[in-house]
């Protein structure tokens, strides 16, 4: 296992290396698709520059991190790329440790107490597939053309990737105070992840044997404590940002800029083109109806899936990256990466050819519409606009399939395989 | 062999002499008017018009309500007493003024209007006097300065020192702001002459005709209101109210002009006298240097009767001798262009040239752009004979999206007998449908850059205030003997912006909120459904037959 995976590491670095060093990198850094007014890398060399002038980066409205980034790129800005390319490798990790330990390991845990029905059996994983796993996840990530541009972008949404990646590790493996400071710093990035705690949560409960039971108090203690570790670290990085630049203009500058979606350059979310568009008496209250999208699926999946965190935090990332205000394909290459972990479910999907399709069009077509819009002057927005509605409704598909697949699964894996009507035919499932 | 011509007619009519010009009693109001006609090597005439009205009122003391008006203007002057204005210069152009043909003017001004006004110190909302002033404005001279508001209004920090008396250092009390889009006609000119005081009736003002002025290659009107001393010891303060005009043509015009208190007529005739004749000829010569060159003037003032012949008019003819002559080349000028291709990114590119051969001269550059066009200052690289050019004061206050606009300002050395270029990318930003001006690809204007220098001169500039200096020599205040002011304004930008299909926001609307629903709706399906076997359902008439039978109390059937 060790050497496909070095293999694997050697090839992802080379490609990145090889694109860095050639006349590609500046192209790509431009490109709307990879970077967002949020996490370019131009902006983040302007605030480094302003902030040299005496200027705070903040007086404008070029530069849109946190404080956080200008202490970490301050010292290492000649050496970018080098942690941009070590972000992935931390990615990587994760998915060793994912796919390997936990997954194998309650599927070991429920063949023993034998709640699975007898015809069931291939519906189970054996232990020869779940190796490839890790081999799998990670080559998913590293060598994904998404990652692979934003990498080479030098995007900061690679970074927060990681930081993501990390707050899952350190979740699997169990350890809640590392977990709860790595969420804070995750959320403290961009605002998106805080509902990454539901699952978090869900999580610890299920490995503590703690019952999700509202009338419990021993759910509430353990609740409370995780919820003051995770308010804690993010109160502890907030007031060390208040005192790196001496000023609060940075919750504006980066929350309310979330939030509110002043910048309206294309990208390949949903939000521009509508925002663009919108009648000036409606905005703010499309612009809560938009943001609310993104938070308020967390208690419905957390109740529906409060059996499996692991693919509520897949479900909640994938749709944090399809709504969240100013998306990018490096948002979208951290919740494809997961893919592989739920390869079992392949026969489930419904409409998994078309999904795919759908999507590899769509990166196909957006650049060349782009360029007939920007440069060749011959088509419009509504050119781009379009292949953005077209990739956002082909992820919606890809997720809610996985997600039908996965309860499908567990619908089986309680009822059995092959069901029978009540004279003696085959059945067929459905959602009523 | 070119031939060109200027007819002045000008005569005198005793019986209206005095009616609105004379000297009031009590009172030091004084009012003097001047042309300065220069004719220019590429063929043109660039007549300068100036009016000065002198007011000895003390506006600086607090509570002194004015309401003698005499030849000062009611409405400006009721404008500055109620926004607390220590300086107010605002013109109006059509035209850009090409430095390289024709020289430099008397008086720059930028392509549209600029107005830039400093308020008094003890103004409190400076903000909301200067919104108010500029909606006044608006009013007094029908032009659309309410289009100025903060998204295009700057505090510059250097390049716009008061003109007249004050040691203002503070920039908080100055705002600057141009409209490039700002289309100059009658309807402007009309009451700039009502600001006259005996308006377009006598003087010179005459011969400000209305379709000879519009039919010029350049055209501006502007006016300048600032405190000034009244004699050298300053002992006693007065408001300046100049109004000029600055126009450039190659048509003869013809006019008529009445009599003011004090009014002259400058005609240039070069260093040689060679370029052209001059008739009738008039025995008073005068020289004056302004803007670094000495020039023989012959003057033709229209208060003194001999000026007129016997037929009780003056026409000056000149006819041209021929092409040829040297002509001053200017020291200072600039150029500005954007460089790039598509809509996504550019780059503005300000050229600025020194033509002077051994000095080497500081220039302050002031760039205002709008919010919309987002500079990335690390990308300024300021280049001279193609060596960087560090330069040693920049001050750079970014944009903030739809409040203010991007103000740079850099002092930059230029080399003697150089280029200079400064280069800045920058990208251009999506606007909201409603922001767009109905004509949206036309474009959008970047106002012009403002190069300020003091430009070492080679003709040693008189320091002297005296009250005989000639307005156009007098206008800019001379400070020392070796240097003199020169403001030099650029061409403003014309950029395309992307625009979305304006014909579309419930369109969009709609597709838009059915993605959503699209996921909304998957979501809320797979969250409240489970799965369950599908026995198949009845056909009517075997269900109502069940409901029969139900009622009845027999089987049902399957």
């Amino acid at each position: 296992m060790a050497a496909p995976l070095t293999l694997l590491l050697i090839v992802a670095v080379t490609i990145r290396a090889v694109l860095f060093r050639s006349s590609w990198a500046e192209l790509i850094s431009e490109r709307v698709e990879v970077v967002s007014p949020l996490n370019a890398w131009k902006r983040v060399v302007e605030g480094l520059a302003l902030l040299d002038l005496g200027v705070s980066p903040y007086s404008g409205d070029v530069f849109h991190e946190t404080p956080f980034m200008i202490y970490l790129f301050h010292f290492v800005v000649d050496y970018a790329e080098i942690v941009f390319m070590v972000s992935p490798g931390l990615v990587f990790c994760l998915s060793r440790f994912l796919t390997s330990l936990y997954l194998f390991r309650k599927q070991k845990y429920a063949l023993e107490s034998d709640r699975y029905p007898a015809d069931c059996l291939e519906l189970l994983r054996s232990p020869k597939e779940m190796f490839y796993i890790p081999l799998k996840v990670a080559m998913f990530y590293l060598l994904n053309p998404f990652t692979i541009l934003s990498c080479v972008a030098k995007s900061t949404c690679g970074l927060n990737n990681a930081i993501i990646a990390l707050f899952i590790l350190c979740t699997l493996k169990g350890s809640a105070l590392l977990s709860g400071i790595l969420l804070a710093l995750a959320t403290y990035q961009s605002i998106y992840p805080l509902t990454l705690f539901a699952p978090a949560l869900l999580f610890f409960l299920q490995r503590l044997y703690i019952p999700v039971n509202l009338r419990r108090s021993s759910f509430w203690f353990f609740t409370l404590q995780y919820a003051f570790i995770y308010v804690g670290s993010l109160v502890v990085i907030t007031g060390l940002s208040f005192f790196l630049l001496g000023s609060w203009d940075f919750i504006p500058s980066v929350y309310g800029f979330i939030f509110s979606v002043p910048d309206l350059t294309p990208n390949i979310g949903l939000f521009w083109y509508f925002f663009a568009e919108m009648f000036e008496h409606f905005r703010l209250f499309f612009i809560c109806v938009f943001q609310i999208n993104v938070f308020f699926y967390t208690i419905p999946l957390s109740i529906k899936l409060k059996e499996h965190p692991v693919f509520l935090i897949f479900m909640q990332i994938a749709i944090i990256s399809i709504f969240k205000s100013y998306p990018t394909v490096g948002d979208v290459a951290l919740y494809m990466a997961f893919l592989p972990a739920w390869s079992h479910l392949y026969r489930f999907l419904r409409n998994i050819f078309l999904v795919s399709c759908v999507l590899l069009a769509c990166s196909a077509l957006f650049p060349v519409l782009w360029h007939l819009w920007i440069y060749a002057g011959s088509a419009n927005s509504n050119f781009y606009y379009a292949i953005t509605l077209l990739f956002n409704f082909g992820q919606i598909l890809l997720v809610s399939d996985y997600f039908y697949a996965y309860l499908r699964r567990e619908h089986h894996l309680t009822h059995g395989l092959y069901l029978k009507k009540k004279d003696g035919t085959e059945a067929t499932l459905v959602l009523k | 062999f070119r031939l060109s011509s200027l007819i002045g007619h000008i005569s005198t009519c005793p019986s209206l002499i005095g009616q609105c010009c004379q000297r009031h009693p009590g009172s030091v109001d004084e009012f003097q008017e001047e042309l300065v006609i220069r004719p220019l090597h590429s063929g043109d005439i660039y007549a300068s018009f100036q009016f000065r009205t002198l007011w000895d009122t003390d506006f600086l003391q607090e509570g002194q309500k004015v309401s003698h008006y005499r030849l000062f203007p009611k409405s400006l002057g009721q404008v500055l007493s109620k926004f607390s204005v220590r300086e107010l210069h605002i013109s109006f152009t059509q035209g850009f003024w090409r430095t390289m043909q024709w020289g430099q003017p008397f008086i720059p001004s930028p392509p549209g209007a600029e107005l830039w006004v400093w308020f008094h110190d003890t103004v409190s909302d400076v903000d909301g006097n200067w919104k108010e002033l500029t909606n006044v404005l608006s009013g007094i001279f029908c032009a659309s300065l309410n289009f100025i508001d903060l998204t295009n209004t700057v505090q510059p920090s250097a390049s716009f020192k008061p003109l007249g008396l004050g040691n203002a250092t503070d920039h908080r009390f100055l705002r600057y702001a141009t409209l490039p889009r700002e289309i100059v006609c009658t309807e402007n000119l009309t009451p700039w002459k009502k600001l006259l005081p005996c308006g377009s009736k006598a003087g010179l003002a005459v011969l400000l005709k209305s379709e000879k002025l519009f039919h010029s290659s350049f055209h501006s009107q502007a006016v300048h209101i600032r405190p000034v001393c009244q004699d050298e010891q300053c002992t006693s303060k007065a408001w300046e109210l100049r109004q000029t005009l600055n126009v450039v043509f190659d048509l003869y015009t013809a006019g008529q002009g009445k009599k003011a208190f004090r009014s002259s007529i400058y005609l240039n005739c070069g260093k040689t006298g060679e370029l052209f004749e001059l008739s009738p000829a008039t025995p008073l010569l005068s020289q004056a240097v302004v803007l670094g060159d000495r020039r023989t003037y012959s003057v033709f003032d229209l208060t003194r009767a001999e000026t007129f012949g016997q037929l009780r008019s003056l026409n000056l003819l000149l006819r041209w001798k021929g092409d040829g002559g040297e002509m001053l080349r200017p020291l200072l000028h600039a150029e500005r262009y954007v460089a790039g291709f598509g809509l996504q990114t550019g780059e503005i590119h300000t050229v600025i040239y020194n033509n002077h051969p051994y000095r080497a001269f500081p220039v302050l550059l002031m760039d205002s752009v709008p919010w919309y066009l987002q500079l990335y200052i690390h990308t300024l690289t300021v280049t001279s004979k193609s060596r960087d050019n560090k330069p040693s004061y920049i001050h750079y206050q970014p944009a903030k999206d739809r409040h203010r606009p991007h103000l740079l300002e850099m002092l930059i050395q230029l080399p003697p007998h150089s280029m200079t270029e400064v280069t800045v990318q920058f990208e251009r930003a999506l606007l909201k449908w409603t922001e767009y001006t109905p004509d949206p690809n036309h474009g959008f204007y970047v106002g012009s850059s403002v190069v300020s220098a003091l430009v070492p001169s080679m003709v040693a500039m008189s320091t002297n205030f005296t009250q005989d200096q000639p307005l156009f020599s007098s206008f800019v205040p001379v400070k020392e003997e070796s240097s003199y002011f020169v403001r030099v304004y650029t061409e403003p930008l014309l950029v395309n912006l992307p625009t979305p299909d304006f014909s579309m926001p419930y369109n969009v609307i709609c597709l838009t909120c059915t993605v959503v629903a699209v996921g909304y709706g998957s979501f809320y399906n797979l969250l409240t459904r489970t799965f369950q076997v599908d026995e198949p359902s009845l056909p009517l008439a075997k269900r109502l037959a069940n409901l029969i039978r139900r009622i009845r109390g027999v089987p049902l059937l399957t």
